[in-house]
């Protein structure tokens, strides 16, 4: 019993306190250094590939989810344990001092940091008393005698302080049981909408209490992205226009799309060009492929697949590969765009022909070839990689056909739900308030003793209770407004 | 207009070295300022062994140590050139203010867009706090050789190394909270400056008071009384924390909106949160008596290193959604 009141004794104390923040900081550091599973994914994956002896131990250790890692959590939620053995005691004590009055004057006042010896106030005790209350002062009467003090806003702001720390937390950990999102690419039109469900999103995340039929009902179109350019391509402004369940909103960057039990972050932006083929048969098919930008000015790599064409030969299966510039230079060679606005658009196509590998049930990705395919012989580049403006043709050995169309725009959000934003919100500025408060406020105490009873002559004593170098000011002129010196 | 403003950087980095000879000078010449002289002033009981304490203060006198060095003439020329410098200095704040002035009109906008412009920014707010309390303190003005020192320092990096031509800001940077968030940072950050640089010079002297003789500790025999430098230290500290968690704050409630989530440990905000924590520790370490002063100063150091690290370190060696430094 003993052992364990001297452990809690231990927690709660501030040098263990003090180590304890100083793991938390020192803890958070590979955080940083190492690649985040939950802030870049990709960045980890290339993490493992160049470190394979080191990253399978590293990731035992949970040092790609430091901030989720058992030992993480250990050190803070210890920390925080400490916090509130420390903080309800504190509370309670703070409690008892605000509702008690004002000690009694010690019996020698000149011994005191501040004295002063005759200080004449005419109108007796109780004048003194309300003088003091005016100046905001807690005050008590005793006999000859008052006592006042003030400061308590100290004390109160500290403890709104650290019990604001923990409202943080238990917003924190709100957001991670009920909160959801998901990620996607949506291309503009009609036939790119979506519906807000699981199997919409490219990727999602759902909170430990949340279920799939808990997503906020609502479908989203994507009618046009419109977006500005300085004269060196950089981006100036970014606007989304959607239509959410047929009714018009738009959002952008820094002011997301505010929906009932559900927000809308704009992240990305690009083209999709529009390609038609026309294969053996004369029969004709379109797709919208989403090009993912590779650099600044939307130089844009990206795969259009036609699958079932040729009469469903597999060995007969298409696939351009295709570098897309919104400018394209006048002349050759056609690798970078000029600008990211499509003012003279191009794509530069690479033909395939052969199988896909599609049907092999491996998850693949829609922005590439297959490169197994490729070294295995199975999909050969057919003809010359051939440049195509907005409505030209090509016309590949086999008498098929490719047209470049044009383009569509495409975004990436984000949609969010988060119900503890509003409690971590409202903690962080009681957290500053309690914060402000505890460094401004300055507890001390002041006493008034008639020199003899019934005499307007009061000596003064001054008491700071905490580290207040200005004290010895605020007594002096606390004496001369009381009395005539 | 940018052309003008670099040819400013380049006059203001000159004005606070001038600054910074001109405090060496002051330095050299002899013992210690005047003034910090008055900070060390000795109370002796005026009977022989009878305690300060029990005596009234009519019967205290103040007692100056003897220098060699502090004939009328030698007191008069430090002053002088002590008063030098401040005016140089100045005149460097000045002409530093006109120099993130222009770049801002050159970009049209706040002058906070990438490294350069808010390492201009945080060593302008390092100087105005350094001249507020000089202000204030006028009694530790020689202390300005090691604030030059260091602000000459971070704009020699800002113009060599990570200078970036003048641009327009992204679409993410387009918000209100750019100029709450970005302004709470450079201010607490050019307050955290100078408390750094005084909780140093405070090791420097403590260790001068314990007997150490080796350089650093050798440039403590010209600094004020440790019991002078600490809770001005802490003072700087305690009034740059709550504007540190007003900008991480503030950081949170942009990224909410920018990013889709307040908090998401992006490398910036990770070691924003390892300074928070830091001076969280050094604020509690300084209110424990059980705790050496000596400790609470280095905690200061390390917390400075930290904001170091963010600023230098996060920009350069991690890619993160604080990409805008504009430094390959």
């Amino acid at each position: 019993m003993s052992l364990l009141r001297n452990s809690w004794r231990q927690l709660t104390s501030m040098r263990t306190a003090l180590v304890l923040l100083f793991l938390l900081a020192l803890a958070s550091i590979p955080g940083s250094v190492l690649p985040q599973r939950s802030v870049n994914i990709d960045q980890v994956n290339r993490y493992v590939v160049a470190h394979p002896d080191l990253a399978p131990v590293l990731d035992r250790l949970g040092a790609f989810e430091v901030f989720s890692s058992p030992w993480y959590s250990a050190i803070y939620l210890l920390l925080f344990v400490s916090l509130v053995g420390c903080i309800v005691p504190r509370l309670r004590d703070h409690i008892r001092v605000l509702r008690s009055v004002p000690p009694e004057a010690p019996s020698r006042l000149d011994r005191l940091p501040q004295h002063a010896p005759d200080v004449t106030h005419d109108g007796g005790v109780e004048s003194l008393a309300s003088a003091l209350r005016r100046r905001r002062w807690r005050v008590a009467v005793r006999g000859e005698t008052v006592s006042a003090e003030k400061g308590y806003l100290r004390e109160s702001g500290n403890l709104l302080f650290h019990f604001a720390l923990v409202g943080v937390l238990v917003g924190v950990a709100l957001g991670s049981l009920w909160g959801w999102h998901g990620n996607r690419l949506l291309v503009a039109g009609p036939d790119g909408a979506f519906c807000n469900t699981v199997q919409q999103y490219d990727e999602y995340g759902l909170g430990t209490r949340v279920g799939a039929a808990d997503l906020a009902p609502f479908c989203m179109e994507l009618t046009d992205f419109r977006a500005s350019y300085h004269d060196s391509g950089q981006p100036s402004t970014y606007q989304a226009l959607v239509t959410v369940d047929g009714r018009a909103r738009s959002f952008s960057v820094n002011s997301p799309l505010r929906l009932d039990g559900a927000n809308v972050y704009l992240l990305g932006h690009g083209y999709a060009p529009i390609l038609r083929y026309t294969d053996r048969d004369g029969k004709s098919q379109t797709t919208v492929a989403p090009f993912l930008p590779i650099d600044d000015v939307l130089t844009s790599e990206g795969v259009a697949a036609f699958p079932d064409v040729n009469g469903r030969n597999r060995a007969l299966q298409m696939a351009f590969e295709g570098l897309y510039l919104p400018s394209a230079p006048a002349s050759g060679p056609f690798l970078r765009s000029e600008h990211p606005e499509e003012r003279a658009p191009a794509v530069m196509l690479f033909a395939y022909r052969g199988n896909l590998g599609l049907d092999a049930g491996i998850p693949q990705s829609v922005y590439r070839l297959n490169p197994r395919q490729v070294a295995a012989g199975q999909l050969s580049q057919v003809g010359e990689p051939t440049l195509l403006r907005v409505g030209e043709a090509w016309t590949l050995d086999d008498g098929t056909k490719v047209e470049f169309l044009g383009t569509r725009q495409w975004i990436t959000l984000s949609v969010r739900h988060d119900p503890g934003t509003v409690i971590v919100l409202g903690s962080v500025a009681c957290l500053l308030a309690g914060l402000v408060m505890s460094l401004l406020g300055k507890r001390r105490r002041v006493w008034f003793r008639a020199t003899t009873p019934g005499s307007n002559v009061y000596e003064a004593g001054g008491l700071p209770r905490t580290d207040y170098p200005g004290f010895g000011e605020e007594f002096a002129a606390l004496v001369r407004q009381i009395g005539r010196i | 207009m940018a052309a003008l403003s670099d040819q400013l950087l380049v006059v203001a980095i000159l004005a606070y070295l001038g600054a910074m000879l001109l405090w060496a000078a002051e330095n050299a010449f002899g013992g210690r300022g005047a003034v910090a002289r008055a900070a060390t002033r000795e109370l002796v009981g005026a009977g022989a062994g009878a305690p300060a304490s029990r005596t009234n203060s009519g019967d205290l006198v103040v007692v100056e140590r003897p220098e060699t060095t502090n004939s009328p003439q030698f007191v008069r020329r430090r002053a002088v050139l002590g008063r030098a410098a401040v005016a140089v200095f100045g005149l460097g704040v000045a002409v530093h203010l006109a120099t993130a002035a222009t770049r801002g009109l050159a970009a049209h906008r706040l002058p906070w867009g990438n490294m350069y412009e808010f390492l201009l920014s945080v060593t302008l707010v390092g100087a105005v706090a350094w001249l507020a309390v000089l202000w204030r303190r006028p009694a530790l003005r020689h202390l300005g050789l090691y604030v030059a020192f260091a602000l000459v320092l971070l704009l020699g990096v800002a113009g060599m190394v990570v200078y970036t031509e003048v641009g327009p800001l992204m679409p993410a940077l387009k918000s209100t909270w750019f100029v709450v968030h970005v302004s709470a940072a450079t201010l607490a950050s050019g307050v955290f400056l100078v408390g750094f640089v005084v909780a140093a010079l405070y090791l420097i002297r403590t260790g001068h008071e314990a007997g150490k003789e080796r350089f650093p500790y050798s440039l403590g025999h010209r600094l004020p009384d440790s019991s002078a430098l600490e809770p001005l230290a802490f003072r700087l500290h305690a009034f740059a924390f709550p504007i540190w968690t007003f900008a991480v704050a503030a950081g949170a409630v942009w990224a909410e909106s920018a990013w889709g989530r307040y908090w998401g440990w992006d490398p910036k905000e990770t070691w924003a949160f390892i300074s928070w924590v830091v001076y969280a520790g050094y604020l509690h370490a300084r209110l424990t008596p059980s705790v050496k002063r000596t400790v609470v100063a280095w905690i200061a150091v390390i917390g400075w290193l930290t904001m170091m690290m963010n600023l230098f370190g996060v920009n350069i060696f991690f890619s993160g959604l604080h990409s805008y430094a504009g430094v390959d």
